[in-house]
């Protein structure tokens, strides 16, 4: 019919996105960025038992210019907010965000004057993990989430497309407090 | 609790004796302020008071260590009765309330004197006292004798308006955080320190967060449809 | 941008504030002998908050001249999390919700020593239930073995060994999977509570606990084989990080940095709580003053935390867990329920069906919590790191009025600048490590 038959054998056929959302997800590097008790967490994962390394992660990057992850594991208090925001600028492109723990997501129980409520006041969120502090399980469902986020990327053109569609979607959606139903 | 009425109903605790110091005066039972407290509670009237001043003899090895000081107050020139405003026993501690000009020097006899040797001062803690006029904030210093294996407190009032106390920096080095610490959080300002700045908040922060004047600072969670206010503007038991 | 000089390396240009010079990249040579030329001029190096090497969000500030460093402070408070404040607006049994989350390595002395402090205002330590004492010792020795093990793993792991990371996190899951298995949780757990227990121990806790001692044993010595007489180890640990006694005193320093200049002060002997007076155990102490002497006591003080474990074992006898004053004790049951733990429903329908008593007295201390006479108490602790000390002031009511934690890693930072001024660069991240500073516990 096409041109895939003209080929001789070996030889698999795929878009550009995929074979680039492939790449991209199977060697995400993530920065250190431990600030409480979800890092301890986070290093867990990335030792013996549950091992990091499986999913192709186990280099976690001590320069945010070489890394493409950002795990917030933590609180972000006030003094931090602006070291996060240089550090996820630093970051090249493409890079993603796991707000790791219900502090970073939400700002959690700890809701006072030292505290940023939630990080996504500071950087873009792609994942929110909750727990407290989430079981390295948790993390590594986190982490093959946004793998699957990664592999569905757009590129040029339809990635624009993408984030202007997401943005309608976001302006468009029912705030938390008009939202009716049982609170949980 | 100076009103009979309330003792002994099994909520409130137990007189401690009226010499103590006046902290606060409770009203209610419920937290509610303006009114719509229907349960009957609402003319209840408690004062707080802290433990006060003991007299001798305090028990156990706490008369040998003010006799001590007392005694080292007054070879180095001192009126102990002046230094020494008043001693609180209480809950096996005993607690040493020192006039704040006489700090530097209380602090330099007890980590010195061989018989006394508070080696190590485990840092300074700030309370803020609104109602105990006159002497809001208060610097709760703990020191520690590895040698004799004691535990003292000193504990320093100054008023709101001027919370000016001497820096013991110079005896006890390891105060230095400590002190930059209770002045970010209290405004306790510690005069002599080499560099009195803030620690934990920003540099650029207002106020000092951990007063009783100072809000907590939390925002309102909202949840499907409902709004839960922030800790410290929900109702609670006064 | 104007570019005054074209090297692609280093740029000029100029704003309101004067002229900016960015480098990067480049030939360092240049840079060196420039810095070298203008002699007064010391190349200020600033490490963190984030930074691998540095034990959480600690921000160093190294005034170096070469590979001297000339001036070191610290930059504190990138984790100041306002949880002294918080607890003044929770009961006082909320309250240990919220210290465990302070020091995250060593939640169950933060919660001890919390709860010995609110005991001590109540005047109730002599009530608190044999069995209660033993388990917090129990829980307390093995947070000390964990926390340990991190210490020596992440300090392995910024000296580059990253063997010795992975082994210390191994052995910590085991402590871990206790932790989980008597408390529910792998952290954060606000176990211990004013009074008492939050629970007993669940069917076939003391099982495990003899395996986990038996297996621990074979592991600890590996640690030796692994560092201890390792000539890379100890070249880079041995006389590094340098404080004597009288640093000690003058900075406050206590835990393992102030037994490595050989005194052994230790608050478990010194001013004993919970009943370590009862306990058989040696207090380690090294004479080196130095990294390496603190490493040696951290991996001998999990040998005698394991002898105490299973003193604490054999001496466990059935019993309540939490005191007996309905007035304190929490009226809880606890059971895994398909919404994860909870109160029991046995012990509800119980509660709900044949005690009107016990209802309100329930609803009473959950939704007002107890009252704690005024006053004001200081209660200290031997943390993993030190002397961890709470001081609490109650005015009388249902909340704390007033909770400072003094905090071992706080303090014992402050020895960072005596411990690395006039020593070479890659010995401040050996010095930092074996002070085993934990953030959450600096800025609380």
């Amino acid at each position: 019919m096409g041109i895939e038959e003209k080929l001789p054998s070996g030889f698999l056929l795929t878009t550009v996105e995929k074979a680039a959302g492939w790449v991209r997800k199977s060697s995400v590097f993530p920065a250190t960025f431990g600030l409480a008790c979800c890092a301890i967490e986070m290093m867990t994962t990335g030792a013996g038992r549950y091992d990091l390394a499986r999913f192709g992660m186990e280099v976690f990057r001590g320069s945010p210019r070489q890394a493409d992850l950002m795990i917030v594991a933590g609180r972000v208090s006030q003094k931090m907010a602006p070291v996060l925001r240089q550090v996820y600028d630093q970051m090249p492109n493409p890079k993603w965000v796991i707000s790791m723990g219900v502090c970073a997501s939400s700002g959690g129980m700890f809701n006072n004057y030292a505290i940023v409520q939630g990080v996504d006041h500071i950087v873009p969120v792609d994942i929110y993990l909750p727990g407290c502090p989430p079981r390295p399980e948790m993390l590594l469902d986190a982490i093959l989430k946004l793998h699957q986020k990664i592999q569905e990327e757009k590129l040029g053109v339809n990635r624009e497309q993408a984030a202007r569609e997401a943005e309608e979607a976001a302006l468009k959606a029912l705030p938390t407090i008009e939202m009716k139903g049982l609170l949980r | 609790m100076s009103d009979g009425q309330t003792g002994g109903n099994g909520a409130v605790p137990a007189p401690r004796g009226n010499s103590g110091e006046v902290i606060d005066v409770r009203r209610g039972m419920f937290g509610a302020k303006e009114g719509g407290d229907t349960s009957g509670y609402g003319g209840l009237v408690r004062t707080v008071r802290l433990p006060g001043a003991s007299s001798r003899p305090y028990g156990g090895w706490f008369d040998e260590v003010a006799d001590e000081l007392e005694g080292a107050l007054e070879e180095a020139g001192l009126v102990p009765e002046e230094v020494i405003e008043k001693t609180v026993v209480d809950r096996g501690e005993i607690t040493f309330h020192i006039a704040r000009e006489h700090l530097p020097a209380t602090a330099r006899i007890l980590r010195d004197d061989p018989a006394l040797r508070f080696e190590t001062c485990t840092g300074v803690s700030g309370v803020h006292f609104p109602g105990d006029k006159g002497r809001e904030l208060h610097a709760v210093y703990h020191l520690r004798s590895i040698t004799h294996n004691r535990l003292i407190r000193l504990e320093v009032g100054v008023p709101d308006d001027d919370p000016h106390i001497p820096s013991i920096v110079s005896v006890y080095p390891t105060n230095d955080w400590h002190e930059r610490e209770t002045y970010d959080f209290f405004g306790l300002i510690f005069d002599g320190h080499p560099a009195l700045t803030r620690i934990m908040m920003p540099d650029d922060w207002q106020g000092f967060p951990q007063r009783k004047d100072y809000p907590l600072g939390g925002i309102p969670v909202e949840y499907k449809g409902a709004q839960i206010p922030a800790p410290d503007q929900r109702r609670s038991y006064s | 941008m104007s570019t005054s000089h074209a090297t692609p390396s280093a740029s000029a240009r100029e704003t309101t504030e004067g002229t900016v010079y960015t480098v990067t990249g480049g030939d360092w040579d240049e840079i060196a002998e420039a810095a070298a030329k203008g002699d007064d001029e010391k190349i200020i190096v600033n490490m963190g908050p984030q930074h691998p090497s540095t034990h959480g969000v600690l921000r160093l500030i190294l005034e170096i001249d070469g590979e001297t460093v000339t001036e070191a402070r610290c930059g504190i408070g990138y984790l100041h999390t306002g949880i002294e404040k918080n607890l003044e607006y929770r009961t006082w049994t909320q309250g240990t919700t919220f210290v465990t989350r302070m020091d995250y390595l060593t939640p169950f002395f933060n919660e001890a020593a919390y709860c010995l402090a609110v005991e001590k205002l109540l005047g109730i330590e002599d009530q608190i239930p044999d069995r209660a004492n033993v388990i917090r010792v129990m829980m307390m020795e093995l947070n000390r073995i964990s926390s340990h093990l991190v210490a020596i793993a992440t300090g392995g792991m910024e000296l580059g060994a990253t063997t010795v990371m992975i082994y210390g996190f191994r052995d910590r899951e085991m402590v871990l999977d206790l932790f989980e298995l008597i408390t529910g949780l792998r952290m954060n757990h606000a176990y211990i509570r004013p009074g008492g227990l939050a629970q007993d121990l669940p069917p076939g806790a003391i099982d495990q606990l003899r395996e986990f001692v038996k297996k621990m044993r074979k592991n600890l010595p590996e640690y030796d084989k692994l560092c201890s007489g390792n000539p890379v180890f100890q070249a880079r640990l041995k006389d590094v990080g340098h404080l004597d006694l009288a640093g000690c005193m003058a900075l406050g320093a206590t835990g393992p940095i102030l037994r490595s200049t050989g005194l052994p002060h230790d608050l478990r002997k010194a001013q004993p709580y919970c009943g370590y007076e009862t306990y058989d155990f040696e207090v380690p102490t090294a004479d080196t003053c130095d990294s390496y002497g603190r490493f040696l006591i951290r991996l001998e003080e999990m040998h005698q935390s394991l002898r105490i474990v299973e003193q604490c074992l054999d001496r466990l006898e059935p019993g309540p867990v939490m005191v007996a004053d309905k007035k304190i004790a929490w009226p809880a049951q606890l059971a895994l329920g398909p919404d994860g733990l909870g109160n029991s429903l046995d012990h509800i329908k119980n509660i709900m069906g044949t005690s009107m008593e016990a209802l309100i007295h329930h609803f009473k201390l959950v939704t007002e919590g107890f009252r704690v006479p005024p006053g004001q108490a200081y209660v200290a602790v031997e943390s993993p790191k030190g002397e961890l000390g709470v001081h609490v002031v109650s005015d009388g009511g249902t909340r704390p009025y007033r909770v400072h934690f003094r905090d071992p890693s706080f303090t014992n930072l402050q020895t960072m600048a005596a411990m690395c001024e006039g020593g070479q660069v890659a010995d401040v991240i050996v010095a930092v490590a074996s002070i085993d500073p934990v953030m959450g516990g600096v800025d609380r």
